[in-house]
């Protein structure tokens, strides 16, 4: 097992960050720690790399115990959200850091280096500061830099949240593709749904300093073990006490099945996807999410009324509705 | 556009009026009878040494007071402990408290009758009227500068540096020294030169703990003060340009070790 973390619980004054929890990252998996702000993940990923001190519990990084080392000593790379890069050194120092700390050879350091920035396409930019440099390149140069001495587990903290859309759509496919590569065992943290689906093989799905679900993307999306988990995961409606994702309401023009009449209040055209934002009978309001083929082959439009029929829905027993967000 | 003239023309007239031209006429006084005079004037032995007197003072005091500000900062920013608030205003005290009442506390603690005084007299250590008094009084008076400018340099850059050295396997120390110390040496040299020029300035607590004699216990600014009381004018002038010059290098120094491209 790669990282093993067992029963951390940690505490900032009254707040209680982190209760109880317990993780494993297979070897060479990549796991996301998933969760809304304040969730506890980024306190987790730093409890593992020994940048903050757990009040309890235990760390293993491949089966040996960490909890007490400091993380000089962990094997861990980890990379910020912020970059945290050296500004008054270069490119290459930057990269070089690790390896200068632990006394290597120049020789071997210039060539360790420079093959990592070709790893991270930024051969050729050694000479630069990081202030020369685009968010996107700094945090490429953070990863290098935390590869250069070779971790046996690597820690992301959020690493393209500083980054705007489009960079952040390129380096998750870029870091798919590094990750498959080099296969170091690695934990990301995000509180973005699409990119620890995009990403991971796992989700590790956090709130309020507990574990929600553990799972595949895919197990965690069709098997919610509760509101929260299928509200984070993934658009839903709530109707009552069940809920319904958008793909699973079917509009027609006549009445079928088990279905309820329903008037078209907006439509909202997103590329493919047409979002349709609908009130039923009762007063109760759910957006349905069809295609763009099937939005002009119905012919709707405001105020055009319709016949819906939910397909799925799904009721939890006890309601933590309270924490779910708003759709 | 007039107002922006005024402006300009108020704030450039404050300075050459309040500033330029005073330190201006102090120049042209000292080269008034001839450079030889001038040179005459600062190369006799009681110049020279205070001027030697000056720099050794100076040079020790920004020594201490670099090393123990820096230390000191890291403590204020990156440690929580019961006392802070009380050591921040004690860091502002050489500030507010005059100078001449540093040199007469000085001279208290440490003169001959006192406890401490008559201590370090019996091991051999004279520091009433004498260098080491001088160089505890300059000390005293020059000691928040660095402090001051490298607390809020250290507040910016944060600590995110520091853990990711830490993450790479530098110890405390290499990270102090690979990481923080060159992330905030400008404020580091900012705190130098303040200092520097606080120091070589010192008038009041200095010119209480020397004792003023002439050719020992004498720095520039005594002197020039000496020179004065005997008008000796040329002698006082041209120490003062010294005093200037010293200055004026220093700042320069500091501008010369900036940082390469950083921002």
């Amino acid at each position: 097992m790669g990282i093993t973390v067992r029963d951390i619980s940690k505490r900032f004054g009254d707040f209680v960050a982190l209760e109880d929890v317990s993780v494993q990252a297979p070897t060479g998996s990549l796991t996301a720690l998933l969760g809304p702000s304040g969730s506890g993940k980024s306190t987790l990923l730093r409890v593992i790399a020994g940048l903050e001190k757990q009040d309890d519990g235990e760390i293993f990084i491949f089966d040996e115990e960490k909890t007490r080392v400091p993380p000089q000593k962990r094997g861990v790379g980890f990379v910020f959200q912020h970059y945290a890069a050296f500004k008054h050194m270069t490119v290459f120092e930057n990269v070089a850091f690790g390896l200068k700390i632990r006394k290597r050879k120049k020789v071997e350091i210039r060539h360790r280096v420079r093959e990592l920035l070709e790893l991270v396409q930024l051969d050729g930019f050694s000479e630069r500061y990081p202030a020369q440099l685009s968010g996107g390149q700094r945090q490429r140069m953070a990863l290098a830099r935390a590869l250069a001495v070779e971790p046996e587990v690597l820690l992301l903290d959020e690493p393209f949240g500083a980054l705007d859309a489009r960079v952040r759509q390129e380096l998750r496919a870029w870091l798919r593709q590094l990750h498959e590569e080099i296969e170091v065992t690695t934990i990301l943290v995000t509180h973005d749904q699409e990119e620890a689906m995009e990403l991971a093989d796992r989700i590790v799905l956090m709130n309020h300093g507990k574990i929600e679900q553990i799972g595949s993307p895919q197990d965690l999306y069709e098997n919610p073990a509760n509101e929260f988990v299928m509200g984070f995961i993934g658009p839903v409606n709530r109707l009552g006490d069940s809920y319904v994702r958008p793909h699973d309401i079917e509009i027609r023009l006549q009445e079928f099945g088990s279905s309820v009449e329903a008037m078209v209040d907006h439509l909202f055209y997103l590329g493919f996807e047409v979002r349709v934002e609908l009130s039923l009978e009762d007063g109760q309001h759910l957006w349905a999410q069809v295609t763009r083929e099937e939005a002009s082959h119905l012919g709707l439009e405001r105020g055009k009324t319709v016949h819906v029929h939910i397909h799925h829905s799904k009721a939890f027993g006890n309601s933590v509705a309270d924490s779910l967000p708003k759709p | 556009m007039i107002a922006r003239l005024t402006l300009r023309t108020l704030a450039l007239g404050y300075l050459a009026l309040l500033l330029a031209f005073p330190v201006g006429m102090v120049f042209v006084r000292t080269f008034e009878e001839g450079l030889g005079t001038a040179l005459e004037a600062v190369t006799r032995p009681a110049a020279l040494h205070a001027l030697w007197l000056t720099l050794l003072v100076a040079a020790v005091a920004v020594v201490a007071n670099t090393v123990f500000g820096v230390i000191c900062a890291v403590v204020l920013v990156r440690h929580n402990f019961r006392g802070k608030a009380l050591l921040n205003t004690l860091l502002d005290l050489p500030l507010a408290v005059s100078p001449v009442v540093v040199g007469l506390a000085l001279l208290i603690v440490y003169g001959r009758t006192s406890l401490v005084g008559g201590w370090l007299a019996e091991l051999g250590i004279r520091v009433v009227f004498s260098t080491p008094g001088i160089i505890l009084a300059t000390i005293f008076v020059s000691l928040p500068f660095v402090v001051r400018e490298v607390v809020p340099v250290l507040r910016e850059i944060g600590t995110e540096q520091e853990q990711a050295a830490s993450t790479l396997g530098a110890s405390a120390f290499q990270t102090f020294w690979l990481v923080t110390l060159p992330a905030i040496r400008a404020g580091v040299a900012y705190g130098v030169v303040l200092t520097m020029a606080r120091a070589i300035g010192e008038f009041g607590a200095v010119s209480i703990i020397s004792g003023k004699l002439s050719g020992r216990t004498e720095t520039l600014t005594i002197y020039v003060e000496d020179s004065f009381q005997s008008f000796d004018l040329v002698g006082c002038y041209a120490a003062s340009v010294v005093l200037a010059l010293i200055a004026i290098a220093t700042l320069l120094l500091t501008n010369l070790s900036k940082p390469r491209e950083e921002y």
